[in-house]
């Protein structure tokens, strides 16, 4: 379990976490979502005692990150694939990473295999290809087999078969009972990694829901109808919801903030034949976009 | 004593520093070569055979600085830390590798070099290591490279990047510490405080009289005694890396 309370990291005049409170629970892959600059890697850096905040707390397991005793058995972290030194063997990179906490030489080969890494273990970590890296800094977070483990943007430049090992193997790991806490700046990936979700903007936290309550609160209940009375449904619904546009070609109205339910009835009420009543789900990234537009760090300039 | 093992595996397991090595020890003791074997006319002083210990000093400095410098480079400092979170542990146990491995080669740098003028001078009758001070100018010189890779752990741990860092060492070495000398009435007295100056007295000051003419031989100058000017060198360097410990303590990694 991780817990944050109002955590805050200021750099010379930039905020980059704003009093930031959050908890992510065991057993479940917790999703932390914002755009990018929204400070992610920054919690997470603190998660870790790497930045030490300017206000606030956050502990691990109930204890704070330095008091943590051989911390990599209690977390593991991938922050950045690159956090190898390029001329070391991947073998020789886990090797002093083991030591340090005292876990023995054979849980190395144990995580090698595990990733897949057993056949290059002994080349230069430096000539890995990108999947390559993500594995083996996955290998280093399992490293302790710890009970916490956290993924920053683990999927990023990866190809799909990459993507789907990490998120199927990131729910093996919170099917274990562990906390899996797992940040991303794509929605769509998280929808499908992801039960619980943090969204963050600004440094600021925006909600903490599960992901299907998220997905239901951001999308608007948005329905089409067709109708050879199109100007007598619009007529009643007038006041009640709000009518986005009749596309003149193939005359249809979209209604939002009413559900499909309703509209029938109110037809059926009334006599009015339907020829298409459909509700229209509204796009994960719209739905992100919508959330966090108050707060993207780096607007694109044509807006 | 876990954490000395894991900064074993660290330096010993990356090529920069048996490169580093190879070359103190192939610079020190070529120069040396050269040196005894033009040595004419004369028997060859303990001092001649220790005269080029600087060039390998300043590639063990180099050594040491990466070994800090490039964690920062490749971000591994960062799992460092993750691991052994106090950070005071890990870059002491790194300390104590460095130095000792640092010391290792400075003592055979300076008896390579001993022995390989033993072997190349004409005259080799002056060469033998009777007194204190004969051992001082010879094995004094894995003490310096111990020191001097210290202080260029504090400056690496302190400037976090390579270029800096090697620099530093060696435009402060070679550069600022002879042209302090040119300022009008005070450079003298700046340079004679010097740490690289003062710790050559510790390797060339107060040779026996009878090994080497009056007046001969490198220059040795500063106040202190051989073994003050030793402790001097010591004391900034431990003090620059006592310094560099708390920045990083107290720094974001």
């Amino acid at each position: 379990m991780i817990e944050a309370t109002g955590l805050t990291k200021h750099y010379g005049r930039t905020v980059a976490v704003d009093d930031l409170s959050f908890t992510v629970e065991a057993g479940r892959v917790t999703g932390f979502l914002g755009p990018n600059g929204a400070g992610k890697s920054t919690t997470m850096r603190m998660i870790l005692g790497l930045d030490r905040p300017t206000r606030g707390r956050v502990t691990v397991d109930g204890q704070d990150y330095q008091s943590l005793h051989k911390p990599l058995r209690t977390v593991g972290a991938l922050l950045d694939a690159k956090w190898v030194h390029p001329n070391r063997s991947a073998r020789a990179h886990l090797q002093w990473l083991a030591r340090s906490n005292q876990i023995p030489d054979k849980r190395v080969d144990e995580v090698l295999e595990m990733v897949g890494l057993t056949q290059v273990a002994k080349r230069r970590a430096g000539g890995f290809s990108l999947g390559m890296s993500q594995r083996l800094g996955i290998a280093g977070a399992l490293l302790g087999d710890p009970k916490v483990l956290m993924f920053d943007e683990p999927v990023n430049g990866l190809d799909p078969e990459g993507i789907l090992w990490i998120r199927q193997f990131m729910h093996r790991l919170a099917d274990d009972g562990r906390t899996v806490f797992v940040s991303s700046h794509l929605l769509s990936e998280m929808a499908q990694t992801a039960q619980d979700l943090i969204v963050i903007g600004r440094g600021r936290l925006i909600s903490q829901t599960s992901t299907a309550q998220f997905i239901k609160d951001a999308t608007e209940d948005t329905v089409r109808v067709r109708s050879p009375q199109l100007e007598r449904l619009r007529e009643l619904l007038d006041g009640r919801a709000r009518i986005a546009d009749a596309a003149a070609s193939d005359g249809a109205l979209v209604v939002h903030g009413v559900e499909p339910a309703f509209i029938g009835e109110l037809a059926a009420a009334n006599g009015i034949t339907l020829h298409e009543l459909s509700p229209q789900l509204g796009s994960l990234e719209e739905a992100f976009m919508q959330l966090t537009k108050e707060s993207v760090e780096y607007h694109a300039a044509s807006d | 004593m876990t954490l000395l093992a894991v900064e074993r595996i660290k330096l010993f397991s990356t090529r920069s520093p048996w490169w580093c090595m190879l070359l103190a020890l192939g610079s020190t003791i070529g120069i040396t070569a050269i040196i005894a074997a033009n040595w004419d006319g004369a028997p060859m002083p303990v001092l001649g055979a220790v005269f080029s210990y600087t060039f390998g000093l300043f590639v063990i400095m180099v050594m040491a600085a990466l070994a800090v410098t490039t964690e920062y480079r490749f971000g591994t400092i960062k799992s460092t830390f993750q691991a052994v979170p106090d950070r005071v542990s890990p870059m002491i146990a790194k300390a104590v590798v460095v130095m000792l491995l640092s010391g290792l080669v400075g003592l055979a740098a300076a008896f390579g070099s001993w022995g390989l003028s033993w072997v190349l001078a004409d005259d080799n009758s002056d060469l033998a290591l009777t007194t204190a001070n004969d051992w001082r100018h010879v094995a004094g010189i894995g003490l310096v490279f111990a020191a001097g890779a210290l202080l260029a752990l504090g400056i690496g741990a302190l400037v976090r990047h390579t270029a800096g860092a090697v620099s530093i060492i060696l435009v402060f070495a070679l550069v600022v510490e002879n042209v302090v000398a040119l300022i009008p009435n005070i450079g003298d007295d700046i340079q004679k405080w010097m740490p690289f100056t003062v710790v050559n007295k510790f390797i060339f000051g107060d040779p026996d009289p009878s090994a080497i003419p009056e007046g001969a031989g490198p220059p040795a100058i500063g106040e202190l005694s051989p073994w003050g000017s030793f402790a001097y060198f010591a004391g900034i360097a431990l003090a620059i890396y006592i310094i560099s410990l708390v920045v990083v303590k107290r720094r974001d990694a």
